[in-house]
């Protein structure tokens, strides 16, 4: 099963890769036995806001984290704007699950802004005021200017992801991967958020979200990607975020008042 | 105290001791954080096997081979527990668990198959050493510090541990910020291009180097202490990594040098004749710190992570 993903990786066509700035062909990630993500291909839209959906467990991190090389894959190719992932780096910023980290860390809110610069630092290269402007800047587009020195574990859930949200503004970046952002927030962060990526997307960025909360699907994001561990859809929203869409990523998962919900929403 | 009894009998052993528990905090500071802190632990017992497969090969007891075997020991034992770990997707804890118990019990079946009667191979001798031992009987006092002769005569775990230091300070200080970034966030970290499992390995591998040059001078016991001890009592001052180290340093050094004066002198000044080991009171000393911080340090409550977000 795993060999012939691969085999059907190097086969599909490459119509888009060249100018996408993030595509995927044959992605296979397995954690044991059974696959996590399936043989999936991505070709995220440029300058485009994306959300990845799906039921828990589809794969939906999983996918960002393979294809950002944080997971290895067991087979695939991915290319960032025609390029391998290697050379792109410094054209990515990925914001990972609030979750992920041990917020008793001992360091402040500045420090994890800076940390989006140390690839223009370098190995030993000075923090200068230059530097540290930015950083502060990249605070107040998020609204947290003056949480700047205080402990990151002080912070509540929403502002500890709008701190993330700045570290990787500080890497000013051409492609935003954001892994559940939203996830655990408040309604002020929640506004927060898609404000500076809608500036982001504005800026002519590409900006790709892994989205949990469907009913605010049509009012953020301009495309989807469904994935059930294989790709279920993918395009713009009007196309790929229906209801048949959604019944054959969610299956009986998503309640019939759910869809009928949904089904309003998108008119 | 004049400087003829001074330098020749406590200068050396202050400084051994120190520079040990320096270099072995350093690294502790990440291990940690990163919730590895006992391989300081695990590495006191895979040196077993080490030291036998080294004598068992040059068949004589002399420190170098023996050091180079506990090192390769430590290097194989660290190597291990990451592969386990990362393969086995389980806790750091479990893996170090697993590979230090099997390796220190083939340390032991190995030393019970070698004749140890002809050839006294004593692994406590050998490995654990002895503090106050270190002394400089070349020198007369503090002017044997610019004698080339006297210098010459320098107990050779001074240097050793001398040279140990300087490479822990150089592998700390350039890597500093992969280090702090990758111990925060990893995933982050391999987006940004460091590669966190080589980083990782080269940090397991610097305090095991560390580890083995201070078992050698000063015993495995202020090693296992110095690598959490001075580091987790840091943590509870300050809440910023920088600062932290720099307490690390502050109470690694305060544990050294009163733990080794209270050694000598503090049973003289209770009226009892004997010294006792410098080794365990210098641990001591490192648990009370960590204690007190524990009691009274500025940050030593959670921040209050948010639980329910």
């Amino acid at each position: 099963m795993l060999e012939l993903a691969a085999v059907q990786g190097v086969s599909v066509e490459d119509q888009g890769i060249d100018n996408s700035p993030l595509a995927i062909r044959g992605l296979t990630v397995s954690y044991g036995q059974k696959p996590a993500v399936f043989s999936v291909d991505m070709t995220v839209h440029p300058g485009a806001m994306t959300a990845i959906i799906g039921p828990n467990g589809a794969g939906k991190s999983t996918l960002l984290k393979a294809a950002l090389g944080i997971v290895p894959p067991l087979s695939g190719q991915v290319t960032v704007y025609g390029q391998p992932l290697g050379q792109q780096r410094a054209h990515i910023a990925y914001v990972p699950q609030r979750a992920s980290v041990d917020w008793d860390f001992p360091t402040r809110v500045i420090d994890v802004v800076l940390m989006g610069l140390s690839r223009e630092l370098g190995l030993l290269g000075r923090i200068r005021a230059r530097h540290m402007a930015r950083a502060l800047d990249c605070l107040h587009r998020v609204g947290m200017r003056d949480f700047a020195d205080r402990q990151i574990g002080q912070l509540s859930g929403g502002q500890q992801q709008r701190v993330f949200l700045a570290r990787a503004l500080a890497q000013g970046a051409d492609l935003y991967l954001l892994d559940e952002p939203f996830a655990g927030v408040d309604a002020a962060t929640e506004k927060a958020i898609i404000a500076v990526l809608k500036s982001l997307k504005e800026a002519g960025k590409t900006v790709v979200v892994v989205h949990h909360d469907l009913v605010t699907v049509t009012d953020y994001f301009d495309h989807v990607f469904l994935i059930n561990t294989r790709k279920v859809a993918e395009g713009p929203v009007a196309e790929a975020f229906t209801a048949e869409t959604l019944q054959a990523a969610y299956g009986g998962r998503l309640a019939t008042a759910q869809i009928d919900q949904i089904s309003r929403a998108l008119g | 105290m004049s400087g003829e009894e001074f330098v020749p009998l406590s200068l050396t052993p202050l400084l051994i001791g120190t520079f040990a528990a320096i270099a072995c905090a350093l690294p502790g500071n990440f291990l940690v954080l990163r919730k590895q802190a006992l391989i300081g632990d695990a590495i006191s017992h895979v040196v077993l096997p080490g030291i036998v497969v080294a004598f068992l090969l040059t068949g004589v007891i002399s420190t170098w081979p023996m050091m180079l075997g506990a090192a390769g020991a430590a290097v194989v034992a660290v190597v291990m527990i990451e592969a386990i770990r990362r393969l086995g997707q389980i806790e750091p804890g479990a893996a170090m668990g697993v590979v230090f118990t099997t390796m220190f019990a083939g340390g032991v079946l190995l030393l019970e198959q070698t004749d140890t009667s002809a050839v006294h191979l004593d692994v406590e001798h050998a490995l654990y050493g002895n503090l106050e031992s270190l002394i400089w009987l070349d020198a007369t006092g503090w002017s044997s510090l610019l004698d080339w002769e006297a210098l010459a005569g320098l107990p050779p775990e001074l240097p050793r541990i001398t040279l140990t230091l300087a490479g822990v300070i150089l592998f700390t200080w350039l890597f500093w910020r992969p280090l702090k970034i990758s111990t925060f966030d990893e995933g982050f970290a391999r987006t940004i291009g460091i590669r966190t499992g080589a980083l990782g390995m080269a940090l397991v591998i610097t305090a095991a180097i560390a580890a083995v040059a201070a078992f050698d001078a000063v015993g495995s016991i202020i090693v296992i202490a110095m690598f959490i001890c001075p580091p987790a009592a840091a943590r509870m001052m300050t809440n910023r990594l920088e600062t932290q180290i720099i307490w690390s340093v502050v109470f690694a050094i305060t544990s050294a040098v009163l733990g080794y004066v209270l050694a000598g002198y503090g049973p003289l000044w209770l009226g009892s004749g004997d010294a006792v080991s410098a080794a365990g009171m210098i641990a001591t000393i490192s648990g009370l710190i960590l204690a007190l911080a524990a009691v009274f340090g500025p940050c030593r409550t959670r921040a209050g992570a948010p639980s329910s977000a």
